[in-house]
Formats: structure tokens, C-alpha cells, sequence
């Protein structure tokens, strides 16, 4: 077996254990989109065009509530915004590579492809073939989410509306939310975004989420500079 | 605006975010107060999806102890805290959801 497809087989092992959780949340998303009014195809190609799942399921919520396409797309954009650190602590692995490399790869970057494979560069470093471990873990990423959303989009037709479907994506924020409210300036983040968008909801919806959410991170970061 | 010319702009802005330090390595860095605020993206843009969603739904039924969807929101917010399990916190809301819209 080449060096290439031993690291790419290792990054597809090292992603198995992000895989199985991935799989019931693309499944969600794929019924949730369909749910808040996209079509199948467009909530299908989303996974592959945006392909980041967090900001789909918030770009889903908000075209369900009618939000303006700018806020959908700045929404989205601020949700992605921490791929930039993901783009900037892999970048000095991935400096020798091609340009075609770099945009095969910087495509598959999610947090999960990110997580196991800075693991193995900051622990082996880097060979000649080491980014196909890069490619593994985040191609095998992008099939499973590509697949779960299909099955979910499937799925998505046949539960009755009675169920209250549309209620599992805030539940879904919750779960992703809640578990990192670890220290103070998290809490404080949180809970000053969730106390203004509350007070400017009567506001055109896009713009108290954005002030909410530039509340939330200022508080966060000012509390933590004062530590 | 047309649903795919906004998923093809946040695609593409998701794919410029992902490749832009990877291209401009050595070139530019992020700077240290940016790195840090980036942290809190997460837990204010959600929670500001969050709270309105559970204080204002759309479709609330009136009970006499307030609205099902805030109470089914409270027990995924412990489930998650106490089992950090996003299955489970899913689960859990949607069970209680459920249970109190036939009470």
C-alpha cells in the first residue's frame, strides 16, 4: 500500500468515532430544512455548498422565519467565522502543498476533519504525504453528511406536522450551546445575547439577532480580558 | 432574495473562510482580541436564536402555567447540562413537548 492511501485510510479511521455522531445530525438537519420551507434539492446541495452544519441549521431557522437574504448570509458568515482559526492553525502543515491542494482541502475543513487531524500533525508533524490524512477524515466527513441529509430529507416526509418537528432546532442550539457554558465570560455571553435579543425582538427580527448576538460577544470577550 | 443565491454566497463565504489563512499563510495573522472573541460567537448567536424561540413561539398553545415550548426548553437545557449528550437533549425536549401538548 503507498504511504498516500495508508494516511488517507488513517484519517477515515481517525473520523469513524466523529462519523457515528454526525450521522443522526445530518439525518436532523436534512428533515428540519425540509420543515422550514426549503425544497429537497435545495436542502440537499446546501450540505454540499455551505456544508458546515451548525450555520445550516441556523440559515434553515432563519429562512423559516422570513429573515431578509443579507441577515441569512451574515448570519451564516459569523456562525463560519471560527473556520478562519481552523484555516490559520493548519495552515503552516499545509504551506508546501499546490494551490489545487489547498482548495480541495480548505473545501473539507469542518470542525470535525480539523479536530483529529491537528491532532496528528501537532503530535508526527508533516510528510510528503501526510495531507492525505486531511482528505480522509474530510472526505469521509463530507459522505456521511451527504447521505445523512438524504436519509433525513426522506424521512422528512413521512412524520405528521403534529409532532412539532420545527421545536428540534432550537433543542438542537441548546445541545450545542449548553455544554460549553464552562466559565464565567461563556455564561455572561450567553446569557447577555439571549437578555437582548429578548428586549429587541419587536425590532425587524435580522437586526436584533445581530445586535444580540455583537452583545453577547463583546461581553464575552471583555470579561475575559479583565480575568 | 432567492434561497440559492443566498446559499451560494454563505457557501462561498464559508469556503473563503476555510481557505484564507491556509492561502495567506506567513502573510497575515489573526490577530490575539480577534482570536478571542471568536470563542463567543457560538453561545451568543445561538442563545439569541434560542430565548425568543422559547419566550415568543409562534404557534403557543395558552395553558394556564405558561407556554409547553419554555418548559420543554428548561428540561433539554438540564438534560444537556447534566449529560452534554446532544441525542439525548433532543430527545428529552421533544418527549416533553410532546407529553405536554396532551395534557
Amino acid at each position: 500500500m503507498s504511504e498516500a492511501k495508508t494516511h488517507f485510510i488513517a484519517g477515515v479511521r481517525a473520523e469513524f468515532p466523529l462519523l457515528v455522531g454526525v450521522f443522526p445530525f445530518g439525518m436532523i438537519y436534512g428533515t428540519l430544512a425540509l420543515n422550514a420551507g426549503l425544497s429537497s434539492l435545495a436542502s440537499q446541495l446546501m450540505s454540499s455548498i455551505v456544508f458546515a452544519g451548525s450555520s445550516q441549521f441556523v440559515a434553515a431557522q432563519l429562512i423559516h422565519a422570513e429573515a431578509p437574504g443579507f441577515v441569512i448570509i451574515l448570519t451564516i458568515a459569523v456562525v463560519n467565522l471560527r473556520h478562519m482559526l481552523y484555516s490559520a492553525s493548519l495552515a503552516p502543515y499545509l504551506k508546501n502543498l499546490s494551490l489545487k491542494w489547498k482548495v480541495l482541502l480548505s473545501y473539507f475543513l469542518t470542525d470535525e476533519a480539523y479536530a483529529p487531524s491537528i491532532l496528528k500533525y501537532e503530535a508526527e508533524g508533516i510528510t510528503p504525504t501526510s495531507h492525505w490524512f486531511l482528505l480522509g477524515a474530510g472526505f469521509s466527513l463530507w459522505f456521511i453528511w451527504q447521505i445523512s441529509t438524504a436519509l433525513g430529507i426522506f424521512l422528512g416526509t413521512a412524520i405528521p406536522e403534529s409532532w412539532s418537528l420545527d421545536f428540534a432546532l432550537p433543542l438542537t442550539f441548546i445541545a450545542m450551546v449548553v455544554p460549553g457554558l464552562k466559565n464565567q465570560p461563556m455564561i455572561a455571553a450567553a446569557a447577555s445575547a439571549g437578555v437582548v435579543a429578548l428586549l429587541v425582538y419587536s425590532l425587524p427580527f435580522s437586526f436584533g439577532l445581530i445586535l444580540a448576538a455583537l452583545t453577547g460577544i463583546a461581553v464575552g470577550t471583555i470579561m475575559e480580558n479583565r480575568k | 432574495m432567492n434561497i440559492w443565491l443566498i446559499m451560494l454566497i454563505g457557501g462561498l463565504l464559508t469556503f473563503g473562510m476555510r481557505f484564507s489563512l491556509i492561502f495567506l499563510f506567513g502573510r497575515l495573522e489573526v490577530p490575539e482580541t480577534m482570536r478571542r472573541a471568536l470563542h463567543y460567537v457560538p453561545p451568543a448567536v445561538l442563545s439569541a436564536i434560542i430565548l425568543p424561540e422559547l419566550l415568543y413561539p409562534v404557534n403557543s398553545f395558552d395553558l394556564p402555567f405558561g407556554n409547553i415550548r419554555l418548559l420543554a426548553g428548561i428540561i433539554a437545557i438540564l438534560v444537556a447540562w447534566y449529560t452534554k449528550n446532544t441525542l439525548l437533549t433532543i430527545l428529552a425536549g421533544m418527549i416533553a413537548l410532546l407529553i405536554l401538548q396532551l395534557i
